[in-house]
């Protein structure tokens, strides 16, 4: 009877879901030897005995991953281990050189913790594991972060029907951080806000170049779905999606993977405990997750500690430090320009998203004289557009930010308007070396002197009455309707001057 | 003709049992008042390995030319007036193991038959500075798993004063070498036992230093938190020369201590003052001790205390649990660290299986290059060691072992507040027969009984002769000192060289030049 139900209508379901995101951390070298981490180089170039794995060599520990990742830790609200080890975590795989990946097993470096996102949907289900907060974010609370170090990259060449695979261990040793989170999400969009918020945060602090091109920045999915059927709520098996490199196919996997799941519990009805728990892998092309194995093949690990390399703890110069960098995240920046600058929360989220840099270069102008919301409009019109264009960083913009506060708090002075400073703008872009002063007068801007200003807001009032009544009338806006009339007698004449004047006419007539 | 070998002949020293002008100090003292060059004493030693390699099988590779063009290049430098460095123009063995640039470096396994190493060990680093000429890799057990040097692909080695009987292993090429009169001086590693026991087997010296006192930089991982390496001599004077050259702190391995190197030559002439010997009477009231070793022994302690020092019983309560301690820990370390012979990088690969049904190719070329790759011991240690890590199995196995562990190393803490060193027997016996206890795996495991101690507490130990049995096999004594304490090892071994005017001796068949 239940069955002819389910078919019938539609069943209620909640999604859950866990992410585990694989950060590369942001050093020069490798976790355990002196080889570059740089991207893109040609394969195996960036390898030594170490990272090859060969007999004989021997890993030393890169100290500045341990501070990455405490630093991590302090952003991510975690309890920072007063001693972590490492632990080898063995499986064989053509990439993975030594035959065991070292890794950190019972005691990780970082412990608990949280990540705030925007909240999508108000939690209409009490029995909800995230809790709300009164900022109206959900809290998605941590299991632990832990680091280990990357395998490298198995590329297939089937080029004249063979089936050969080619190794590359540049990316063998790299380090990364794996943060995993307690199952508190409840959609795709929370999944991806999630993701966004963790990167943005990686990037903030320096822990992450968060390149996901790269692949800086990876997530694997832990889905299923709670389905009320009957009055009971029913847990789907856990489908672990792996290979997630991109925010999209975050959302578009956990979509299909939703759909995938409720089709397949009302095909075969198995609940979580009654079918293995599948590993499946996302195929971004095809827009499908497929299976790559179920859990009894799954390898035993036989994680044991590395005789290798001797336990971490972290010094009270190292927690210091950590507390101190892990400071500068993007929430902390967001609380700046939206309560101490009032910018706009649109706005301030487009400065927000667009790094740590940008929001710097925004600070300093303000700090320079701009007003918040000049320089907040300027950013987002011109700044961002120029850096859109030119595809470069904020520190690659020409105009340094007290520079270009300077042309701003020309407008403020009335020394020009917004449209001479946009061509003022484009002369500096043009020579960045001349001053912005320079730039104004390149324009030919002529003061107008007051005895002259005055004569012409006196020929403009008299000319428009009805602006002297709608002004007494306590709409002071009108006499904005006289600065085209001002412009063709005078070109040169300051709107901002020539509504005071006109104002202060109006006031003593 | 070669001009080197012609002066070869004019060598002015022949061997007739053992010529004291073949330890390390006399031929440093030859070197130093030019009665002899570099290249002389390599070629004489060449000229030996020639002529009695054959009957032990000790040394596995060698490279004449570049052991003489290397004995030249510290001839020219002391001809520039160069300072003698310590180990200058001395010829020096070493396991293959052990990393070399030069040659292959095998560890005895089919897997790696024609592994070359792009770079030194670090010890190899440290001889070469020190002026030693690399004379030769020495024979071991596959991956330096066994007591007999009998797993390798290179066939036994065999025990000069009995070719019939084992050398003892895994390091039992080195001990060979050193005791047939081939090498002066070998350097061995020690997992279990594997310098001291082949040294007890083949009458020669050896040290294994303290866990960490020398880098593990290039030894090729068997159980890594024990690995460490050593040498073996004539001397134990000759021993201290050795460990001063290749002791000290190396950044490449996490493990080594930053401790400074003590003056070890030095330290071995400061006579013991009221040097107390722990005796552990178990050990040497243990059903299964030799008679004539235990003779030798009491011997040895009677000597010791006539000359002062005083014999004090001790207790190692937990020493019955050394081996199967042992016997969890270093399969487990192996089965980890011998992963990465997998077929897919370097070294042997074996093809996949035509049909397989079930495994993968890829899988089936792992299962083929293992099962082919490594012998019989190597598998059954990879085995066992994946058994005891294996999920369900890990608490009771190795983490049970690392508990036991702890307990042997304060066992030995307890002991060493009440005496300086202790002395016992380094194996049960004698050196036994070849193929005796091959096919019986824990007969073999127990001659590891009173060597495996220090590995699992990380302590010092040494083993020298103390005599013959009868059928004139050699007999050892090991000595134990506290971690770190190398030099008091040391003195206490010299001391009872010194006074009791030890003459080491080459074994007949191999005396003659």
């Amino acid at each position: 009877m239940s069955d002819s139900a389910s078919t019938n209508s539609p069943l209620a379901y909640r999604i859950v879901i866990g992410l585990e995101v694989h950060v590369q951390l942001k050093t020069e070298t490798k976790l355990f030897c002196r080889c570059s981490t740089r991207f893109g180089q040609s394969p195996n170039t960036q390898v030594c005995p170490v990272c090859l794995g060969l007999p004989g060599s021997l890993p030393v520990l890169n100290r500045h991953a341990i501070e990455l990742a405490a630093r991590a830790g302090e952003a991510l609200h975690c309890e920072l281990a007063p001693f972590t080890k490492w632990d080898r975590k063995n499986y064989f795989y053509p990439d993975l050189p030594k035959g065991y990946q070292t890794s950190q097993f019972d005691l990780p470096i970082c412990v608990g913790g949280y990540l705030d996102i925007p909240i999508r949907v108000p939690s209409d289900n009490a029995a909800d594991a995230a809790t709300l907060s009164e900022n109206m974010v959900k809290r998605i609370r941590l299991v632990r972060a832990h680091l280990e170090e990357d395998a490298g990259k198995s590329m297939h060449d089937e080029r004249a029907g063979r089936a050969d695979t080619r190794i590359d261990l540049n990316r063998a040793g790299t380090p990364l951080l794996e943060i995993v989170s307690e199952p508190d999400l409840s959609s795709a969009e929370e999944a991806k806000d999630y993701l966004t918020e963790m990167r943005l945060i990686m990037v903030y602090l320096g822990i992450s170049d968060g390149n996901m091109q790269e692949g800086s920045l990876r997530a694997d999915a832990n889905v299923n779905l709670h389905i009320e059927r009957d009055g009971k709520t029913i847990p789907t098996p856990i489908v672990e999606v792996k290979n997630l490199n991109s925010f999209r196919a975050v959302e578009r996997a956990i979509d299909y993977e939703v759909e995938r799941q409720y089709r397949e519990f009302l095909r075969t009805g198995l609940a979580m405990g009654q079918s293995p728990k599948q590993t499946r892998g996302w195929d971004d092309v095809l827009g499908q997750t497929d299976l790559q194995r179920e859990k009894e093949e799954a390898a035993d690990y036989r994680y044991f500690p590395c005789p290798d390399l001797v336990p971490v703890q972290l010094t009270e110069q190292q927690r210091e430090a950590a507390k101190h960098e892990s400071q500068f995240t993007p929430d902390r920046y967001r609380n700046v320009l939206l309560h101490t600058h009032a910018l706009k929360e649109t706005d301030a989220e487009i400065l927000i998203q667009q790094g740590r840099d940008v929001v710097e270069y925004f600070l300093e102008m303000v700090r320079s004289g701009a007003t918040p919301k000049r320089a907040s409009a300027w950013m987002l019109q011109d700044v961002l557009r120029h850096l859109n264009d030119q595809r470069v960083p904020i520190d690659r913009y020409p105009i340094a930010a007290p520079k270009l506060a300077e042309l701003l708090v020309a407008i403020e002075q009335g020394k020009l308007d917004t449209s001479q400073a946009k061509q003022a703008l484009a002369k500096i872009l043009d020579a960045p070396s001349i001053g912005v002063a320079a730039a104004i007068d390149s324009l030919g801007i002529v003061r107008v002197d007051v005895s002259e200003m005055e004569a012409l807001c006196k020929e403009l009032l008299a000319e428009n009455p009805d602006v002297i009544d709608k002004v007494k009338a306590g709409n002071t806006k009108a006499v904005a309707a006289l600065v085209g009339q001002a412009k063709k007698k005078n070109r040169n004449a300051d709107p901002r001057v020539l509504q005071e004047i006109c104002l202060k006419m109006i006031a003593s007539m | 003709m070669h001009k080197g070998l012609s002066r070869a002949a004019t060598f002015p020293y022949s061997l007739s049992m053992f010529d004291t002008r073949l330890s390390l100090r006399t031929l440093r003292e030859s070197i130093a008042n030019r009665s002899v060059s570099c290249r002389e004493i390599a070629e004489f030693f060449l000229a030996r390995i020639e002529k009695h390699n054959a009957a032990i099988n000790a040394i596995v590779a060698i490279d004449p030319e570049i052991a003489i063009e290397s004995a030249k290049a510290i001839d020219r430098r002391l001809a520039q007036g160069e300072s003698l460095p310590a180990l200058a123009g001395l010829p020096i063995s070493v396991k293959d193991i052990l990393c070399t640039r030069q040659g292959t470096t095998t560890c005895g396994s089919k897997m790696l038959a024609k592994y070359q190493s792009p770079f030194d060990a670090h010890l190899v680093s440290r001889l070469y500075e020190s002026g030693a000429v690399l004379m030769g890799k020495t024979n071991l057990d596959e991956f330096a798993m066994g007591g007999s040097t009998e797993n390798s692909i290179f066939g036994p080695s065999r025990n000069p004063w009995d070719v019939a009987r084992t050398c003892g292993g895994s390091s039992g090429g080195s001990a060979a070498a050193v005791a047939a009169g081939l090498s002066p001086a070998s350097i061995g590693t020690d997992t279990g036992g594997s310098i001291r026991q082949p040294a007890a087997f083949c009458g020669v010296c050896g040290i294994k230093p303290t866990y960490g006192r020398v880098s593990r930089y290039g030894l090729i991982a068997y159980g890594s938190s024990l690995d460490v390496a050593g040498a073996f001599a004539h001397t134990v004077e000759d021993l201290a020369l050795v460990l001063a050259s290749i002791a000290g702190h190396d950044p490449r391995d996490s493990t080594s201590l930053p401790d400074p190197v003590p003056n070890y030559a030095e330290a071995i002439h400061q006579t013991p003052k009221n040097l107390r010997i722990g005796v552990v009477r178990e050990h040497l009231e243990d059903e299964g001790l030799d008679s004539e070793l235990r003779d030798a022994l009491t011997a040895t302690i009677e000597t010791y205390k006539r000359l002062g020092a005083s014999i004090v019983d001790v207790s190692l309560p937990h020493s019955k649990y050394c081996i199967p301690t042992y016997y969890i820990i270093a399969p487990c370390e192996a089965s980890s660290n011998l992963s990465r012979y997998d077929g897919a990088h370097y070294g042997f690969r074996a093809e996949p299986a035509p049909n397989t049904t079930g495994t993968s190719p890829l899988e089936s070329m792992y299962e083929n290059t293992r099962s082919q790759g490594f012998g019989a011991e190597v598998r059954r240690r990879i085995l066992l060691g994946t058994y005891a890590l294996s999920a369900g199995y890990y608490d009771a196995y190795y983490l049970k072992a690392l508990k036991v562990r702890r307990l042997i190393r304060k066992d030995y803490d307890a002991a060493f507040e009440k005496v300086d060193v202790l002395l016992g027997p380094t194996t049960p016996r004698p050196a036994f027969k070849l193929g005796e206890k091959i096919n019986d795996p824990v007969q073999l495991y127990l001659e590891d009984l009173f060597t495996v101690g220090a590995n699992l507490a990380g302590i010092p130990a040494l083993s020298m002769p103390i005599g013959h049995t009868r059928a004139g096999l050699p007999l050892g004594m090991q000595l134990q000192a506290p971690p770190l304490r190398e030099s008091t090892l040391l003195a206490a071994g010299h001391w009872y060289q010194q006074q009791t005017s030890y003459i080491p001796s080459i074994p007949p068949a191999f005396a003659a030049s």
